[in-house]
């Protein structure tokens, strides 16, 4: 041992150097195990869409399907059989035009209440949010009336209606709280260069608001693209029916039979746009737009 | 037939100040000015009346500069002749017409903000020409607006870029860019180097200055730094709680300051205001005398005043002077700041201006006050006597 002085060390780096890293383990668990609990039951689906009915059954689980036991007759049997592109159409169309109307409505308002002084604006915000208080089920309870009433029944309307109307508090109040933040000298600055205000809404605020209208819009289609209930009710006629709705219904080829299988596929089916709409658009949301605008 | 690009019909041309003095009754003897306002008022409710009743001119080749502390009503006075806000009083004359009815759009004035206000999802390009191309300018003459501009602010690198790819020099030379291309009847520009750093405001100061020494347009310039206004302007208009307190040259303003406001406002280090007493056609600092001026004999007390730079070493001949001890030195690199204790007068203080080379002692210094350098006014209204 020499008893040279050593370079001054804090005490405790030895044992820092020997120390197991704790919080790295602890953060990849939380991680893997956040991993699992969500994408877990989709790859089970995803991976039951593509098995035999057989691999499904067996006794002993089948996770990975052999290649022997890999089929797409789900998938076949579901564009065939059920006809569900019909459904996924039926689906499309009352999305869009609900997100279309919740964005083509919602944003303009919001635009108003954040930048016109409106007499009564705060009345007009508590209402707003207001309606996100009622239960959803109360909703529907008094829509189905109101859809019996005034003959909407098998018309996309009574769904494209009240998807448009549950969605617009969310739009409003988020496309508000962007509007305030964008800064009022752009709009002067454009008044000033000559645009009108239809001229400067579309060539100066809404190419800057786009990323906000994406987002509202992503989650509005979502709703619309998942609601279940109303779908249920509101439509009978079979070649009007949205996904959720006909997946449900998929029935075997026996009442005892359960068909996992199309179900699984019909899962992933409906899925599938969704997931390709947030990954297109995540490009498209391009954060940040604005910065270099003002000084930042 | 498309519109003509600029509202430029003939009735600009009879006040160009080439024109015979004999057709322009209301200003004989100086060229028509291109932008008034006459007792002009905004208010936005009862309590917050930013500007009142502020009537000045800005003639062809002019520069004037709005200086005040923040919220005396400058940004608003600017956005009130842009059109952006609806005054809600008086005329706003631009070559002699009122525009007051006008929306901005029609009020061919360009403005630069101090936030520059650039359109991010264009590029620079796009930001400069857009306010041509909606007064449907040909592409040809846009074109050339857009070469003259950039060749002036070296712009002609970044054409391609957007804002979020610009340093904050450059987004304020797009922004001035912006305005220039458009040829307005008036330029308005809000402070528009007050985010860039020392160093380049002074070198883009400079640039301005060249710059709108070529404009024939009357600008309107607002700014919180006294050196861009003395340095920039022909006229400096001193604002205070929404009035005009002074109108005039640069040298005027800080010459004969109309007012004890002015006074204290223009002029860094500030002037020293000192409350005294009359005593037989003079007044005591401490245990010295300064001679009254006659005009200011019948007042009882009076307000006297006198730059840190003239408050300086004793040269022969010097009959005014004051001693005191030096309490505080500020080493302003040309300069030191002196604050001195008069004698006589323990809570009299005289800050001085002295040149960094000069020789002098903290005890029992001497400094001259010379008699023509001193200001005095009334201490109730705060008017300067003359
Ligand atoms: N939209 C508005 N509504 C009500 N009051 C306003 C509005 N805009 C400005 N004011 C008030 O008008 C007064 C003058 O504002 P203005 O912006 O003109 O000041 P300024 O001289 O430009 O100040 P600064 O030097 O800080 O920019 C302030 O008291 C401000 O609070
Ligand atoms: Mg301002």
């Amino acid at each position: 041992m020499t008893t040279a002085p050593q370079p001054i060390t804090p005490p405790s780096s030895e044992s820092q150097g020997n120390r197991i890293p704790w919080q790295r383990i602890a953060m990849w668990a939380a991680v893997i195990f956040t991993v699992l609990f969500s994408l877990g039951p989709p790859m089970w689906e995803l991976l039951t869409s593509i098995k035999t009915n057989d691999a499904i059954t067996a006794d002993s689980v089948v996770y990975i399907p052999s290649w022997d036991q890999f089929t797409f007759e789900h998938y076949v049997q579901l564009f065939t059989l059920n006809q569900f592109h019909i459904y996924i159409l039926n689906s499309l169309f009352v999305a869009v035009v609900s997100t279309l109307l919740c964005l083509g409505i919602g944003a303009p308002a919001a635009y108003a209440l954040a930048r016109l002084r409106i007499p009564g604006e705060r009345l007009v915000l508590t209402c707003v949010m207001g309606v996100t208080l009622f239960p959803y089920i109360l909703l529907f309870l008094g829509l189905l009336r109101l859809v019996q009433f005034t003959g909407l029944a098998n018309n996309y309307l009574a769904l494209i209606i009240p998807y448009t109307a549950i969605n617009m508090p969310l739009t409003i109040l988020v496309m508000r709280s962007f509007f305030q933040q964008l800064p009022k000298d752009l709009e002067d600055s454009a008044k000033i260069d000559g645009y009108n205000v239809l001229q400067m809404l579309w060539q100066i605020i809404l190419p800057m608001t786009l990323p906000a209208l994406v987002t509202t819009g992503i989650l509005a289609f979502i709703f619309a693209w998942n609601e279940f209930i109303f779908a249920l009710t509101f439509i009978t006629q079979e070649s009007m029916k949205t996904i959720p709705v006909a997946a449900a219904q998929l029935g075997g080829t026996s009442l005892f039979e359960v068909p996992y299988g199309p179900l699984a596929a019909a899962t992933v089916v409906g899925t599938l746009p969704l997931v390709i709409l947030v990954l297109f658009f995540q490009r498209k949301i391009v954060q940040g737009l604005t910065a270099g605008s003002v000084k930042g | 037939m498309p519109r003509p690009y600029a509202t430029y019909p003939a009735t600009h041309l009879p006040h160009l100040p080439c024109h015979p003095a004999t057709h322009l009754p209301t200003y004989p003897n100086q060229p028509m000015p291109t932008l008034a306002l006459e007792n002009l008022t905004k208010a936005y409710s009862r309590k917050v009346v930013p500007v009142k009743d502020l009537s000045l001119s800005v003639g062809n080749n002019e520069f004037l500069t709005l200086v005040g502390p923040s919220g005396c009503g400058k940004s608003t006075i600017l956005r009130v002749i842009a059109g952006l806000e609806q005054a809600t009083g008086g005329k706003i004359l631009i070559n002699g017409e009122d525009v007051n009815p006008l929306p901005p759009k029609d009020r061919n004035i360009a403005m630069v903000f101090q936030s520059y206000a650039l359109y991010p999802h264009m590029t620079v390009y796009e930001n400069i020409a857009s306010g041509l191309k909606l007064r449907n300018m040909p592409p040809g003459e846009i074109q050339k607006r857009i070469q003259d501009a950039s060749k002036v602010l070296g712009l002609d690198p970044l054409m391609d870029r957007r804002p979020s790819q610009l340093s904050g020099g450059q987004r304020q030379r797009v922004a001035l860019g912006r305005a220039l291309v458009r040829e307005p009847d008036a330029f308005l520009l809000d402070e528009p180097l007050s985010n860039l750093d020392a160093l380049l405001r002074e070198q883009v100061r400079a640039d301005l200055k060249q710059i709108f020494e070529r404009q024939k347009a009357p600008v309107v310039y607002v700014t919180h730094d006294q050196t861009e206004a003395m340095t920039l302007s022909s006229k400096v208009a001193v604002l205070s709680e929404g009035y005009l307190q002074q109108l005039g040259t640069p040298n005027e303003i800080y010459k004969t300051p109309a007012n004890q406001f002015v006074a204290g406002f223009i002029g860094s280090p500030q002037m020293n205001l000192i409350n005294t007493e009359q005593v037989g056609g003079a007044v005591l600092l401490g245990d010295f005398k300064v001679h009254l001026p006659e005009a200011a004999q019948s007042h009882s007390t009076v307000v006297l005043g006198i730059r840190p730079e003239h408050v300086r070493l004793p040269e022969e001949g010097d009959s005014q002077t004051i001693r005191g001890d030096v309490f505080l030195v500020e080493n302003l690199g040309m300069s030191d700041l002196v604050s001195l204790r008069v004698h006589g007068d323990e809570n009299l203080v005289i800050r001085s201006l002295i040149p960094a080379d000069a020789t002098w002692q903290r005890e029992d210094l001497e400094l001259a006050m010379p008699p023509h350098a001193i200001h005095w006014f009334n201490p109730e209204t705060g008017a300067r006597i003359e």
